[in-house]
């Protein structure tokens, strides 16, 4: 697209609601459907629900990050009134949660759904306390008496590793949950030997807590009319938490009936099954009472599912003219305890070493990458899923070479960048990747940040005696995920394809449904929108019913920013189907060729002819009134049900951030951020843009402010948000964006996912800046997040002449120039 | 034995009459004693601001309040906003400058909003940063909307909607009061 039309596009230009001029509701920024229930209080969250007679879970939890269970005594729970039972993991039948990645390099680990003789984090719960009001529950877990035994505690990758280091799970040699060793092993020493620069270092990111601010609950009652367990969970993935529930209690799928109503946030949390959560199934089938359990936030902050906990040592050749020649990667993951059903530990390892090539062409490629259990909350696909590293890793190895080479950063990304002409390209990592505008989209940011004045503004900062520094990253994002791509992680349970089935009832309004469970990001609006272009109606009457595992078939939930594209693609494919049965009607009453109707506005025409039209609404009750009327292979019903199940597709973007440094403090600051991406075909502007602006202060924050700590015996350090600190409006500045749109050829609406590139690029373009600011320093730093007393410190170190800095001893720049050691 | 206090409390302009124990939180009084579930429950330790209500007229938050603590206050929630269903100024400007994205969070930053534009605000003060818009629409400045919007937090928008909607909102009844003849206190 040309840059006049990429201006038009851009961020609060086309806020009025309406059709596109095209005449397309796609594209149009469409105001949320969601909203106003949300502002009327009337939202309708898990927590929110009240049943006759039901009862309130809460779990007695280790206080030790390792250690033998003794005696678990419950006689004074029970005795307490109010209290109605209580259960530890042998009284249900030592139920367990198995996640399976069929390889020989993965060892499959149980999650009890109570721990049994051993616990293997802080936090892990050992037995549940029901009881008729949470209070109660509360006090009854107090007086739960537990016998302990506390184990030395693993609680990092170093202890983890150590030789004779006691193992998380009795079947982990060292500790190791998924080890894989892929791609190039050949080549890359003799390529290394003859490489002109070498430039690498160690990239640390921290353990984050996903944080949504609902966190989890659920409610399970037993429905005996039906025969059936209803669940109303907070959850991304309800047809997965009926798997669980499923397996870990050996009942029929079709027994349970998952239902996620309103949730309030999820960034891969919740796309994983809590123990909890069938804990309590389990308890509201044997009791037969309704029985919910709510979260608080400490139980969130230290018993529900981290992420983000890598640590990468990597190696990068490059030629003499910024070429990357070859690159090597030790990658570890921090897991946790357990691998979180239904898709494993092995997650954030196998994303981090398939994919760590970017953007770039690397020629040569060579990577072990491992999962490392340790007495620690297990983890989730946290937002971004491994990709904020990676990005953080090849944007700093750019700008390294840069730096051994003298050469301005931009230009050796753009001597690397995947550029127009060469899409599609197929990676060295077995990777093919769809059309994107990489080189535009930097390019477009370069401009636009010089354009914008950053750079006298960094001076102006500078001149006012904080440090500043302007810094870049660029890089892409898989992005829907179908089988054809998921399989090749073998996965026991592969997600990928979801089904939509539409309908049209008899008013002529259009009922959708899907597997995918959106919990803020717009899709009943952005779905509606799809289905009203291909049905000639106004989105106003289209309802998309979602997250309800008896409306909707199997489907894989919302994640990985597979929703619009996997499950609205399969929405628009069914309401295709829909809108050629409406035209067969059309044109049976008008006698008409099918082919010469049109959907639009409300009626459906004769192409060219005027006069010729009748409303969709008479349409539809002529369908379902009026049957007799019709030819046989049109009567009944206006409704189908597709399915989509595409490889995958490529966003991408390009971020520069501006941050600013107080010396004194070494507090960090946003002070500018830029956004040029290119998710496809935009279906709302509004809902891009929030999905965007959330994304890159999560990942703002991830790189200054985000951490879960632990201490040497696995107790937890950030407990509360005072000890987490998650972004307010005060840590973060206004964030511009700029859309580019590459239509995909793999999705039905050229849309691509979006979810999570915000989120992805951020940490990379502030550490980037921050680098910058420090140029003139020996300082540098390549771990996130950057915490103010680790810059002041470094500072501080830069005014002396041998200042001990950052990251250990390595220095910024070559390891290695003309192949000397 | 519960220790349990007979109260009155006013929410929303209705009277209520029950009976609550007195370890019971503000926000579980509302939300589960008398249907008020609009009010959300973020981290029940004052931090996020999602169970923020206005107990006689100042924003407070409901986790951090016993429900025996509201007896004789007048407590509005965000139930309270609307003129039936009709959305307020600020329901409508959350929803035109895409400010809520799960919605979780959405109820404590109305309440949060609605107690500051609800103020005796100057227009115009000097001392309290007013007027530093720079815009000639003399209403308060990003910087102080962005403040206060820092009392709550939310994770899915990163805020800038929020801060927009709670700036248009208070440009709009500045501009109703000009409108309307009212001066506020301090403008000048």
């Amino acid at each position: 697209m040309s840059r006049a039309q990429a201006e038009a596009r851009e961020a609060g230009v086309s806020r009025q609601a309406g059709l596109e001029p095209s005449g397309r509701w796609v594209g149009a920024a469409v105001p949320r459907k969601e909203d106003r229930r949300m502002l009327l209080g009337r939202g309708r969250f898990t927590g929110d629900m009240a049943r006759t007679g039901m009862l309130h879970a809460a779990f007695a939890r280790s206080p030790f990050g390792a250690a033998k269970v003794g005696s678990v005594d419950l006689s004074a729970a029970l005795a307490m009134p109010g209290v109605v039972g209580a259960f530890t993991a042998a009284e249900l039948g030592g139920p367990y949660l198995l996640a399976v990645l069929e390889r020989d390099e993965f060892v499959p680990t149980r999650m009890p759904l109570l721990a049994g003789d051993q616990v293997r984090f802080a936090g892990e719960p050992v037995a549940v306390v029901i009881a008729e009001d949470p209070y109660t529950a509360e006090d009854a877990v107090e007086v739960v008496d537990i016998e302990w035994t506390p184990l030395q505690a693993i609680a990092d990758l170093a202890a983890a590793g150590a030789a004779g280091a006691r193992q998380v799970h009795e079947e982990l040699a060292g500790n190791c949950m998924v080890d894989l060793t892929m791609f190039d092993s050949e080549r890359i020493p003799g390529i290394f030997a003859a490489a002109p620069v070498v430039v690498g270092g160690v990239f640390t990111s921290a353990r984050l807590a996903a944080l949504p601010l609902e966190g989890r609950a659920c409610l399970a009652e037993w429905d005996d009319r039906d025969e059936q367990l209803i669940m109303h969970v907070s959850t991304q993935v309800p047809h997965q938490v009926r798997s669980g529930v499923a397996q870990a209690l050996g009942i029929a799928e079709h027994a349970v009936r998952v239902i996620a109503p309103d949730v309030g946030g999820g960034f891969g949390l919740k796309c994983v099954v809590g123990r909890e959560e069938v804990v309590v199934a389990a308890i509201a089938i044997r009791i037969r009472r309704p029985v919910a359990w709510t979260e608080d936030r400490q139980e969130n902050l230290t018993a529900s599912f981290h992420g983000h906990e890598q640590r990468y040592d990597v190696r990068a050749a490059f030629d003499g003219e910024g070429r990357i020649l070859g690159l090597t990667a030790d990658i570890d993951c921090d897991v946790g305890a357990y691998s979180a059903f239904p898709f494993t530990c092995a997650v954030e390892p196998l994303m981090a070493a398939t994919e760590l090539p970017g953007v770039y062409k690397v020629p040569a490629y060579q990577v072990r990458s491992r999962a490392i259990a340790t007495n620690k909350a297990p983890t989730a696909p946290y937002r971004g899923v491994s990709r904020p590293q990676i990005v953080l890793v090849m944007e700093r190895l750019m700008e390294k070479a840069a730096k051994a080479l003298g050469l301005d950063p931009l230009t050796v990304r753009r001597r690397n960048l995947i550029s127009p002409g060469e899409f599609p390209y197929t990676g060295v990592n077995g990777i093919s990747y769809d059309e994107g505008s990489y080189r535009e989209s930097l390019d477009l940011a370069e401009q636009r940040v010089t354009e914008a004045g950053w750079h006298a503004e960094r001076d102006r900062l500078r001149a006012a005696g904080l440090r500043a520094g302007i810094g870049y990253s660029a890089f892409s994002e898989r992005t829907a995920y179908g089988t054809p791509t998921m399989s090749q992680r073998r996965m026991r349970m592969t997600p990928g394809y979801d089904t939509a089935q539409v309908r049209m009832d008899p008013s002529g309004e259009v009922i959708v449904t899907t597997g995918t469970c959106g919990h803020g990001q717009g899709h009943e609006t952005t779905f509606a929108q799809i289905v009203a272009d291909r049905l000639g109606v106004h989105p106003g009457q289209v309802r998309l019913r979602q997250g309800d595992t008896d409306l909707a078939s199997y489907g894989w939930g919302t994640f990985g920013s597979r929703s619009i594209v996997i499950g609205g693609g399969a929405a628009g494919r069914a309401a295709q189907k829909v809108g050629d049965q409406l035209r067969q009607v059309a044109a049976h009453l008008l006698e008409a060729s099918p082919a010469d109707i049109e959907l639009a506005g409300g009626s459906a025409r004769v192409r060219g002819d005027e006069s010729a039209a009748i409303s969709i609404s008479e349409l539809a009750r002529v369908v379902y009134f009026q049957t007799h009327t019709l030819p046989e292979q049109v009567r009944y019903g206006l409704e189908a049900r597709e399915s989509f199940d595409p490889p995958g597709t490529f966003s991408n973007a390009c971020h520069a951030a501006l941050v600013a440094i107080d010396t004194g403090t070494g507090q960090i600051r946003p002070h500018r951020y830029l956004v040029v991406e290119d998710c496809g075909v935009v279906i709302n502007p509004l809902v891009v843009d929030g999905q965007v602006r959330g994304g890159v202060t999560q990942g703002v924050a991830a790189a200054l402010l985000e951490r879960v700590g632990y201490d040497a015996d696995g107790q937890p350090g950030s407990t509360t948000l005072m000890d987490y600190l998650a972004p307010t409006a005060a840590e973060i500045c206004p964030i511009d964006i700029v859309h580019l749109e590459t239509p995909s050829l793999f999705s039905e609406t050229g849309a691509k996912g979006m979810g999570e590139g915000g989120t992805i690029g951020a940490p990379a373009a502030v550490l980037n800046a921050i680098n910058d600011a420090l140029a003139d320093t020996p300082a540098f730093f390549d771990h996130i997040p950057v915490l103010p007393e680790e810059l002041a410190a470094a500072l501080a170190g830069a005014g002396l002449p041998d200042g001990e800095l950052t990251d250990g001893t390595l220095t910024d720049g070559a390891l290695t120039r003309d192949g000397a050691a | 034995m519960k220790d349990i206090h007979q109260i009155r409390v006013q929410v929303n302009g209705r009277e209520h009459e029950l009976a609550v124990e007195s370890r019971r939180t503000l926000a579980d009084m509302l939300r589960h004693d008398l249907g008020y579930t609009g009010t959300h429950l973020g981290c029940e330790h004052g931090i996020c601001g999602a169970c923020t209500v206005l107990v006689d007229g100042s924003p407070a938050r409901a986790c951090l309040m016993f429900g025996v603590q509201a007896d004789g206050c007048e407590v509005r929630t965000v139930e309270g906003l609307a003129d039936g269903d009709k959305l307020s100024d600020l329901q409508q400007a959350f929803s035109d400058h895409h400010a809520l994205q799960c919605g979780f969070c959405t109820p404590g930053f109305l309440m949060l909003a609605e107690a500051y534009l609800s103020e005796d605000r100057p227009e115009a003060g000097v001392e309290t940063g007013h007027g530093a818009a720079g815009d000639g629409s003399g209403g308060p400045s990003e910087a102080e909307i962005r403040e206060l919007v820092a009392s709550n937090l939310c994770r899915c928008t990163g805020y800038q909607g929020i801060v927009e909607a709670v700036l248009a909102t208070a440009r709009l009844r500045d501009a109703r009061r000009r409108g309307s003849g009212q001066q506020p206190a301090g403008s000048g």
